[in-house]
């Protein structure tokens, strides 16, 4: 079985700061990590390679400094990572990045599997895994929490919804979206760190995949960003008085005034 | 301090220190208080092949010495001394194996120690030797298709737990320690059992129980080496294998160490932080001077082994001796600094100190270690005389 996790680098913190006056995010002193979701895709795709054999090829889109989630991945127990880098790649929203995905995995030939984290730690929109699926016409299940059967070209899988999880099947190969609760990723061990040291990572940009420059990266995105900023902090308590009748009455009256009744 | 360790070294020690930090240090409380066997530790060690450490490469090992081990037993110890002896009691019952085994022997266990598939012991001690290793009583009677063993080892770790056994028994008891050999023998063998899982002072997540012996049949090629060398080899192992009670001894001081600065640090008394009074800040620096003194010569003494050198004792001895005071010691200044909340179960310092006094007491005493330092340096004077 062939699976390829897709995976993001992330600064490593939900704590990110902004920068008042440029509006970029400050990278400074914040370790990048593989986006945590990710690392359940790795560990997951990684188990179905030990119960039945093939290989796992982990791919990223990013700057060069991606390379180490790759190798990462690879001392994870990934079989091989290609990174997806091109200066013409910057600036993509998820829609170009789902775009340059896809066209890596258009040059990808046999697998049988892709999954992806359910959404990134740093964009979390969690849109990349079915526009994936969309554009190579595959069959795409998001949110899953476990794999139940694999066989005969088909798979069964659990997803979480809101309020308890669905069975589905689908016919291989299929897009994966997976949520924490599939499995614990397990550590880095000493020979994976061995692989992934010595591992050569090709990289593939706008030539290798032969995309056209204009649906990759900003020029590829319908996403425009205006403004970020960081939200205002608005905290304002207020307490009812009177007896326990009274305040539920305030209360319930001001929520309906506010509109939340 | 800089100890040139090569990069493999340093992926070693980090790799430790990342499952320590993640994987034991939530549960070594758990552990400690229900004195429970750390199997979900052990599968995480073995998935990230710290069971290769120490095992040789063509045995599907990664071919690291003595400083491996002891690098990887001082990251656990920093944070559990009990998960690090069950993890090192693992290299003290292969390396009998690994030095005189056959290379059938070998193949046959080698490859799932290293996977951590198997867990091993190295049992010697029995109710009549302790300190006097070579007062052994239990015996393994010549008979057809093998040894028949019978006789009852005490103060076993990893015993009940682990699949393969390396036992020192009597082949020849007329012969007293000259008749000693060292056998395997696996977990389920019919007449082998366990006795009580004996209730401690420290290193609880570690198991400790007898082995009883009753008729019980081995066949022949289960003999490591030759008949009448087990003692010799055990003292031979134990050469090798104290530099690691050392790493532990270190680890459990490093451990103690930090947890009395973050709380002398955290601590404010007389309207500033306890960490600002001279006499605190003295025992502070004493204690960070002695457990780098100890790294320094447990690293010195772990290197000497690894570089084949014959004559170790004093080395390994020193190392063993030295680190493992210096862990009781600050172990127990690491509790002073913490006050009534080190005396308290809910703070660390107290289990590291339970945790250090094995470290004077196995693999020798450190009063036996230090007669047989002495004796070394005896030995050396009547040379140079
Ligand atoms: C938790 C634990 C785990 C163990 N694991 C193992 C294991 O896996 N395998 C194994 O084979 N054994 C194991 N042992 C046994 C251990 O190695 C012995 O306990 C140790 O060698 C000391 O022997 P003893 O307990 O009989 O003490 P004793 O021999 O009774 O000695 C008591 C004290 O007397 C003093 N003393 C004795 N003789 C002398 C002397 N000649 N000169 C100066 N002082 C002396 C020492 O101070 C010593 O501490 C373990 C023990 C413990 C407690």
């Amino acid at each position: 079985m062939n699976v390829v996790v897709c995976l993001k680098q992330v600064p490593g913190t939900t704590q990110v700061k902004i920068d008042p006056e440029t509006n970029t995010l400050i990278r400074q002193g914040i370790e990048n990590i593989i986006n945590p979701f990710d690392t359940y895709a790795i560990e997951e795709g990684v188990r179905l390679r030990e119960r039945f054999g093939g290989k796992v090829t982990a791919i990223s889109m990013g700057p060069p400094q991606a390379e180490t989630a790759l190798k990462e991945a690879i001392s994870l127990g990934a079989d091989e990572g290609i990174l997806l880098s091109d200066p013409a790649f910057a600036g993509a929203d998820t829609w170009a990045t789902s775009c340059t995905l896809f066209m890596a995995l258009r040059k990808l030939e046999k697998y049988d599997l892709i999954i992806c984290g359910r959404q990134t730690l740093d964009g979390d929109t969690g849109q990349v895994g079915p526009q994936l699926a969309e554009m190579l016409a595959l069959p795409f299940i998001a949110y899953v929490s476990q794999i139940e059967e694999v066989a005969d070209g088909e798979m069964r899988v659990r997803r979480m919804v809101e309020d308890g999880y669905e069975i589905m099947e689908s016919s291989l190969p299929t897009v994966l979206t997976v949520v924490k609760e599939i499995n614990t990723p397990r550590l880095p061990s000493l020979r994976g760190i061995a692989r992934s040291k010595s591992a050569s990572i090709p990289v593939w940009g706008v030539e290798e995949l032969n995309a056209d420059p204009d649906k990759v990266g900003l020029s590829g995105s319908f996403t425009r960003v205006v403004r970020i900023f960081s939200p205002q902090r608005v905290c304002r308590g207020e307490i009812f008085q009177g007896d326990v009748e009274d305040q539920v009455d305030c209360l319930i009256s001001r929520l309906k005034d506010d509109g939340f009744l | 301090m800089e100890y040139f360790l090569t990069e493999e070294q340093k992926t070693i020690k980090s790799l430790a220190r990342k499952i320590a930090e993640e994987r034991v240090l939530p549960v070594r409380a758990e552990l400690d208080e229900k004195e429970e066997f750390p199997w979900a530790i052990i599968r995480d060690l073995a998935d990230a092949d710290m069971f290769r450490v120490f095992v040789p490469e063509e045995y599907e090992g990664l071919g690291g010495g003595c400083l491996e081990l002891c690098l990887v037993v001082e990251e656990l110890s920093r944070v559990c001394g009990g998960v690090a002896a069950t993890y090192a009691v693992n290299a003290l019952g292969s390396y009998t194996l690994i030095e005189y085994g056959t290379e059938e022997q070998k193949k046959r266990y080698l490859p799932d120690i290293a996977a951590g598939k198997k867990l091993t012991a190295f049992a010697i001690s029995e109710a009549t030797a302790g300190s006097d290793a070579s007062a052994i009583r239990m015996t393994a009677e010549k008979v057809e298709g093998g040894y028949r063993l019978n006789g009852t080892k005490q103060f076993i770790t990893n015993a009940g737990e682990a699949e393969l056994y390396t036992v020192i028994v009597l082949t020849d008891p007329s012969r007293g320690a000259r008749g000693a050999s060292a056998i395997l023998v696996e977990k389920g063998t019919s007449g082998f059992t366990f006795g009580k899982e004996e209730k401690k002072m420290g290193i609880r997540a570690s198991v400790t129980r007898e082995l009883i012996f009753r008729n019980c049949l081995v066949p022949e090629e289960n003999l490591i080496g030759r008949e009448g060398m087990g003692f010799i080899q055990a003292m031979r192992l134990f050469d090798r294998s104290r530099p690691g009670i050392g790493a532990q001894a270190v680890g459990i001081a490093q451990g103690a160490l930090e947890a009395a600065v973050d709380y002398a640090q955290q601590r404010i008394q007389f309207g500033q932080p306890i960490i600002s009074l001279p006499v605190v800040q003295d025992m502070l620096a004493e204690m960070a001077i002695q457990v780098e003194a100890a790294r320094a010569l447990v690293y010195a003494a772990a290197r000497t082994v690894d570089s084949g050198a014959r004559k170790i004792t004093e080395e390994s001895a020193m190392a063993k001796v030295f680190a493992s005071d210096v862990a009781m010691k600050v172990t127990t200044d690491a509790v002073q600094v913490c006050g009534g909340t080190g005396y308290m179960k809910d703070y660390p310092v107290e289990k590291m100190m339970r945790d250090a006094k094995i470290t004077q007491i196995y693999e020798g005493a450190n009063q036996i270690l230090r007669n047989a330092i002495a004796v070394e340096l005896r030995k050396r004077k009547a040379r140079t005389e």
